[in-house]
């Protein structure tokens, strides 16, 4: 180093302070990647929990939005089920041990950003028997899980993905309660767990699973022994349990979904931190078999992270670059397809929930987007489809996680702050009555 | 002549402001060292014992500053005295300045990281060959 550079780093940390962070317009297939920078203190602004008291995400014209169920514990993502009921998973995974003076400074400050509320390790189910669009039915379908997080119907069972392990419950439909305890398919990756959440979805012909094992750091600080297993997609065989890497250098693959019709495996990635507030671009991307996408080499391609030494020529060159920037820092951890009946320009495309950020004095995030596709691509811009989880105080009502689309014309999102369930409906177009489930 | 010499004995430190001064020196260039082999071998258990070294080294490392800033104000002859506070206060500075930059991650800290571990024990090392020779000279 030479003085310079100190200087530097005490100018960026005056320039950090005073939150100048503009918001580019960092989304599409060519975001704008500016330089690195680094500060002596990464910006860190987490939005203090607030409730909702009488408000409401805000959503689209001709779409209405209610509660369907509160005071869970920790809900992370849902599985609409072929009789419309709706499981939720909750919970939350162990905390990384800290390993340097930095990381209980850390652990103190993002701690603000929760609420009180013990992770539940359990499933619920929600159930509109008459399908007025009141979930009046709840149940504890299972618990005594283990910061279950993915969630997939294969045929007659109900796969789970907790921290540690992949299980499988018998399912009938209709069922509220699973018949007895799960059966362990397979052992996910899970010492020291940084990234915790194991996301799921399964093949279209239900043979394999797909599980989304987040890297154990932001950028190798644990080491690279620490990242073997780590920062990629597995395929599970959904019978025998084997599996084997099937994409790698995806840092945080936080959502995974199969894209009806083509099949295709789609994931939502979180990227690394402390680059900066707009580096690296979180994003969408199909995922290829066999594929390299950058962690922790490189990023968006060719881009190369030079606090992974010693650096990888080669891992770089390899590199893919991802199809769909949503922004950097915005947290997506929920991905799910539309169907046409959600409606209008909502029927083709993904709904991602956008968590929202920490890694930034302008907080962006806190809020589901759809993306636009035709012909099976993104095209255009995301669109707000729920927003208003950070209020204008600053405070945050709540903080989307998991979105599905329930195929009847429905989005369900899943608040981890707030615990609530979100249901997303066309005004218009009431739900059509189902028959009792049963 | 003999009271003369008597005269410019200096005082040693305080058995307890010793065992203070101690641990930066201990820490400070232990860090340095750990920085030095997280430098060539790239393995990152060295960065983070320099985290660790330094950041024990400006915990204890702070109590020696105050008692040297402490014995600043009670000394008449200032030279040796403001010397010292001088270059303890400046070691802790550029220690915490320090552990904002091994507060980054993996490679991050380095270059700036090994650069200030280095300043920061010259510092520790200066300080402690002032503090040991005798921190103040008693004028009496």
């Amino acid at each position: 180093m030479r003085l310079p550079v100190l200087a530097a780093s005490v100018l960026a940390l005056s320039l950090a302070a005073c939150g100048s962070d503009p918001d580019p317009a960092q989304y599409g297939p060519n975001p704008d990647l500016p330089r690195q920078q680094s500060s002596l203190l990464p910006s860190m602004e987490i939005a203090r929990p607030a409730g909702w008291g009488s408000e409401r995400p805000t959503v689209p014209a001709g779409y209405t939005i209610t509660a369907i169920a509160t005071d869970l514990r920790i809900p992370r993502q849902t599985l609409v089920l072929p009789n419309g009921d709706i499981l939720v998973a909750e919970g939350t995974g162990d905390t990384a041990p800290p390993l340097r003076p930095k990381d209980f400074v850390a652990g103190l400050i993002k701690s603000r950003g929760k609420t009180g509320v013990e992770g539940g390790d359990r499933l619920t189910i929600l159930r509109d028997a008459d399908g007025d669009g009141t979930y009046e039915g709840r149940a504890v379908f299972a618990d005594n899980l283990n910061a279950p997080y993915g969630l997939a119907l294969v045929n007659d069972g109900i796969y789970v993905a907790n921290q540690d392990s992949l299980v499988r419950f018998d399912y009938r439909p209709g069922q509220t309660r699973a018949s007895g305890p799960p059966r362990r398919i397979a052992e996910l990756p899970s010492a020291i767990n940084h990234h915790w959440t194991k996301a799921m979805a399964a093949s279209a012909d239900g043979r394999f699973l797909y599980v989304g094992i987040g890297s154990n750091s932001n950028i190798t600080e644990r080491g690279m022994e620490a990242e073997v297993d780590r920062a990629m997609v597995w395929q599970i065989d959904a019978q025998t349990g084997a599996h084997r890497p099937f994409a790698t250098g995806l840092r945080n693959p936080s959502a995974l979904a199969v894209q009806p019709g083509s099949g295709q495996l789609w994931a939502a990635v979180n990227e690394r931190d402390e680059l900066g507030p707009n580096l690296v671009p979180d994003y969408i991307t199909s995922v290829r078999e066999g594929g390299f996408y950058g962690w922790p080499w490189a990023y968006w391609g060719p881009n190369v992270d030079t606090r992974v030494q010693p650096q990888d020529p080669a891992k770089v060159a390899a590199t893919i670059r991802p199809d769909y920037s949503l922004g950097s820092h915005v947290a997506p951890l929920g991905l799910s397809f539309s169907v046409p009946a959600m409606g209008g320009r909502f029927g083709e495309g993904v709904f991602v929930g956008e968590h929202g950020s920490w890694n930034r004095s302008t907080p962006v995030g806190y809020k589901v987007v759809f993306v636009p596709f035709r012909g099976g691509r993104p095209a255009g811009p995301p669109i707000d489809f729920a927003a208003g989880f950070l209020g204008a105080d600053g405070r945050a009502r709540g903080r989307p996680v998991g979105v599905t689309v329930d195929p009847r014309g429905a989005l369900i999102i899943a608040d981890d702050m707030s615990h609530t369930v979100w249901r997303v409906t066309p005004t218009a177009q009431r739900p059509a009555a189902q028959p009792p489930a049963g | 002549m003999t009271s003369a010499v008597l005269n410019r004995v200096r005082a040693p430190l305080h058995p307890l402001h010793a065992m203070l001064l101690a641990f930066p020196l201990a820490l400070f260039v232990g860090a340095l060292l750990s920085d030095l082999a997280y430098w060539r071998t790239y393995h990152i258990q060295w960065a983070n014992f320099a985290a660790w070294l330094n950041a024990g080294g400006l915990l204890v490392g702070a109590f020696a500053v105050l008692w040297a800033l402490v014995g600043l104000l009670r000394t008449r002859r200032r030279g040796r005295t403001a010397l010292y506070f001088i270059l303890l206060l400046a070691m802790w500075v550029l220690g915490f300045v320090n552990a904002l930059v091994h507060g980054r991650d993996a490679w991050a800290a380095m270059p700036a990281g090994l650069w200030l571990s280095a300043i920061v024990a010259m510092l520790a090392v200066a300080a402690a060959w002032i503090g040991y020779s005798g921190a103040s000279e008693e004028g009496r």
